[in-house]
């Protein structure tokens, strides 16, 4: 598809004049470390001591057949669901009990697995609302005349932020539309640009290419690398092996709650255990 | 799916109102009225309440002459109807912040009205002493007593929140109801009637109920400080209503009183729900775990956002007490039907629209609520009905021999309770033909400046929406016109 390329092309000529980017000098090479997370839902455990660490500037792909516990761990990271027993550690700090919106506040955000867009709200009111610190959200602020200015000033900031971020997804010509109009394609870029507004050093991307086209998953993927160069870690919950294997730096193959394998695609490729667990379960 | 199919052109297009967006859903945007000014008086926000009054009134109006009703009588029928819009219209527009914006199922209103229009007696009553046959009051100044109720109210609403707000919205929904009962109970018990404290005889009236002040606003503020004669001549020369105009003019008075604080609700509650905070608001309402995953603490806004809407809730309670009860309240008044009555104006109106509450509350009280009771009186006025008859076997025995007299004398003669059956019916046709209500497109955007794209934007540059700051606050949402 052209466009698609035109789009590449598009976004990595304003890749200089984009307000992206982690600062990452100065930060730890492994944001997020997870250490024997257990989770229990009644008798079944679903989570059995998972442990594993994510590097910085990676996409690491978490694989593994259904009831792995892949997403249940995703809840666990980002503060949905309490473990029973391990910790949680994001840029060396434990951020087990944490709940979701202290985690997003330092870094750490989610997708999920269907895209849940603000369906009533429009796309520029979706993108609007993820920027952290907006003085705006004090009530007094936003309500009382002589306090305004400052709130209207720092919205006019998070609008250029906005513009510029829609259009690395081109969905800039979307601005004025109701989230819930656009297709699923569509709904998973609004998701993923809407989580870099809140400036994120480590995103967890539950199933993002889930019911996407081939062409917009190439445009996702190379989104994602360029995002990566940018400072950016992803850790990915996919189904296509093909993806995971050609866009992961590193990979983790979860069975039955535990991590069973870790390694570079090849290795994983090529690991016995991995691929009996594969056929022994459901494939 | 095709996104950006024309990177190239796509600048362009967007300034022209999202012309791209239009292929790809359904749109009923007319882009040729965008920049036609007319067009957009039109279908402002002011325009659309106003010509709404207008209309109710005009009919009110028609009805009365048809009917030959007197001119004094028109008059004072239509200043209560004011009255009481005003009042429903403070209750649905912060009803429409707990629901609307928030998606806070709350069908507790009636409590924290009764919450509010007792602080405020309580508060302003004057001073009795013990011994004295009913309970009376603090004795305060009147805006004392309104800055009470806000406070009850919003205290209530803090109590009731802590526990519920975290849970599901049925759970909301089961203990606002509950505590709308206790509140009630509480009021109607005569364990606190009559308190003997620091001297005052204080309490809450029990099943009797508190009496305030009889001094109404009008002679209050106007007639004492002595500037009602003129405004009487005045009223009486221009719109020739015949005779003394006592009660119609205090109305008058009362309920342009209250317009002015429904006016202030409005702006308030439209200038939260564009900013920021309500877009954080919106966004509980359509996900809770998106605002939470987003680094929203959604509890706290939740419960802002609940605090406000009760005490706003309870200043609608204390203005009632004070306008439209004559200063009095008894427990009997804060039945749970006054909630609903509430909901019903709001969706009539369209939840997530301060313009369609204002709205649905004068669609309301004009025309479901008040409305087959004018039309009663007017059609009697001119029919003189037989005695009804007392059963609906009799009314409809008449059908049989195709009499339709005794049937339309019952249906007259039972019009105060026909009007819920109607209520009913209208909310059913609602709820299937136009379930987001007259206005519930929820088209109110959420942010502090417009979120319009300039050409400097669009050429990749910045500032945009640098210009006419003030468009979303009160006008059109999103620059006007681009309805896509």
């Amino acid at each position: 598809m052209s466009s698609a390329d035109a789009a590449v092309e598009k976004g990595a000529e304003e890749e200089p004049t984009l307000e992206l980017g982690v600062e990452t000098a100065d930060l730890a090479a492994v944001p997020l470390r997870v250490d024997g997370l257990e989770k229990q839902f009644g008798g079944i455990t679903a989570v059995d001591g998972a442990t594993f660490e994510v590097e910085r500037g990676t996409i690491t792909g978490l694989i593994g057949p259904n009831g792995a516990g892949k997403s249940t761990t995703f809840n666990l990271i980002t503060g949905f669901h309490r473990p029973d027993a391990g910790a949680v550690y994001f840029d060396g700090d434990d951020v087990t009990e944490d709940s979701p919106h202290t985690l997003a506040r330092k870094g750490l955000v989610r997708t999920f697995q269907i895209a849940r867009e603000l369906s009533e709200m429009t796309v520029m009111e979706n993108m609007m609302l993820a920027p952290k610190g907006q003085s705006g959200e004090q009530l007094w602020r936003s309500v009382l005349p002589w306090t305004r200015g400052g709130v209207r000033a720092q919205e006019s900031e998070n609008l250029e932020r906005t513009w510029r971020t829609l259009e690395f997804f081109e969905l800039d010509h979307l601005w004025n539309e109701y989230a819930g109009n656009l297709s699923g394609g569509q709904r998973k870029l609004l998701e993923m640009a809407r989580v870099l507004m809140t400036d994120p050093q480590v995103v967890l991307l539950d199933e993002p290419l889930a019911g996407v086209n081939p062409s917009l998953e190439k445009r996702l993927l190379e989104h994602l690398h360029e995002l990566t160069d940018l400072g950016y870690t992803f850790l990915i919950v996919e189904h296509d092996m093909d993806v995971i294997m050609q866009h992961c730096e590193h990979v983790i193959v979860m069975h039955q709650g535990r991590v069973l394998a870790e390694g570079t695609p090849a290795d994983i490729r090529d690991n016995e255990e991995v691929i009996d667990a594969y056929l022994g379960d459901d494939l | 799916m095709s996104g950006g199919s024309d990177p190239g052109s796509g600048p362009d297009s967007e300034a022209s109102s999202g012309g791209d967006a239009q292929s790809d859903p359904p749109s009923d945007a007319d882009p040729a009225s965008a920049d036609d000014p007319l067009t957009r008086v039109r279908e402002s926000d002011v325009s659309l309440i106003v010509g709404g009054f207008l209309a109710l009134y005009l009919g009110y109006v028609l009805v009365g002459i048809v009917a030959g009703l007197s001119p004094r009588g028109i008059f004072a029928t239509v200043t209560q109807l004011t009255l009481l819009i005003a009042i429903y219209a403070m209750l649905t527009l912060s009803l429409n912040l707990h629901w609307g914006y928030t998606g806070l199922f709350n069908i507790g209103i009636v409590g924290f009205m009764a919450v509010g229009g007792y602080t405020f007696l309580m508060l302003t009553m004057q001073v009795a002493e013990p011994g004295v046959r009913s309970a009376g009051g603090l004795g305060l100044p009147f805006v004392v007593g309104l800055a009470g109720a806000v406070v009850a109210a919003a205290v209530l609403g803090f109590v009731v929140g802590l526990p519920s707000l975290r849970l599901r919205a049925d759970y909301l929904a089961i203990t606002t109801i509950a505590m709308a009962e206790i509140v009630r109970y509480f009021y109607q018990s005569n364990a606190f009637q009559q308190v003997e404290l620091f001297g005052m005889s204080l309490g809450t009236g029990g099943g009797s109920g508190l009496v305030g002040d009889s001094t109404t606003p009008f002679d209050r503020y106007v007639y004492e400080a002595g500037w009602s004669e003129g405004l009487v001549d005045f009223l009486d020369e221009t719109f020739r209503i015949s005779g003394t105009l006592g009660p119609p003019i205090e109305t008058l008075f009362d309920a342009i009183v209250l317009l002015v604080v429904v006016a202030g609700f409005y702006w308030l509650l439209k200038r939260t729900g564009g900013s920021p905070f309500g877009r954080v608001l919106k966004a509980i309402r359509e996900d809770e775990d998106v605002a939470n995953a987003l680094g929203k603490d959604t509890g706290r806004f939740k419960m802002k956002s609940f605090m406000l809407g009760c005490a706003l809730m309870g200043l609608a309670g204390a203005l009632y007490v004070y306008f439209q009860l004559g200063n009095t309240v008894n427990p009997t008044v804060f039945r749970p039907r006054l909630t609903f009555f509430v909901w019903v104006a709001l969706i009539l109106g369209g939840a997530g629209s301060n313009t369609g509450s204002v709205l649905g509350a004068a669609l309301f009280v004009g025309i479901l609520f008040r409305g087959p009771l004018y039309v009663k009186n007017a059609v009697e006025n001119i029919v003189a009905f037989p005695d009804s008859p007392a059963t609906v076997a009799g009314a409809l025995g008449g059908l049989l021999s195709l009499d339709p007299v005794p049937f339309l004398a019952f249906l007259f003669d039972n019009m105060g309770s026909l009007r819920i059956i109607l209520l009913g019916v209208v909310l059913i046709v609602l709820m299937k033909r136009r379930p987001q209500g007259l206005l519930g497109h929820r088209k109110e955007t959420a942010a502090a400046v417009p979120l319009v794209p300039t050409e400097t934007t669009a050429t990749g540059g910045l500032t945009p929406g640098s210009e006419g700051p003030e468009a979303t606050d009160g006008g059109e949402p999103g620059g006007g016109g681009e309805r896509p």
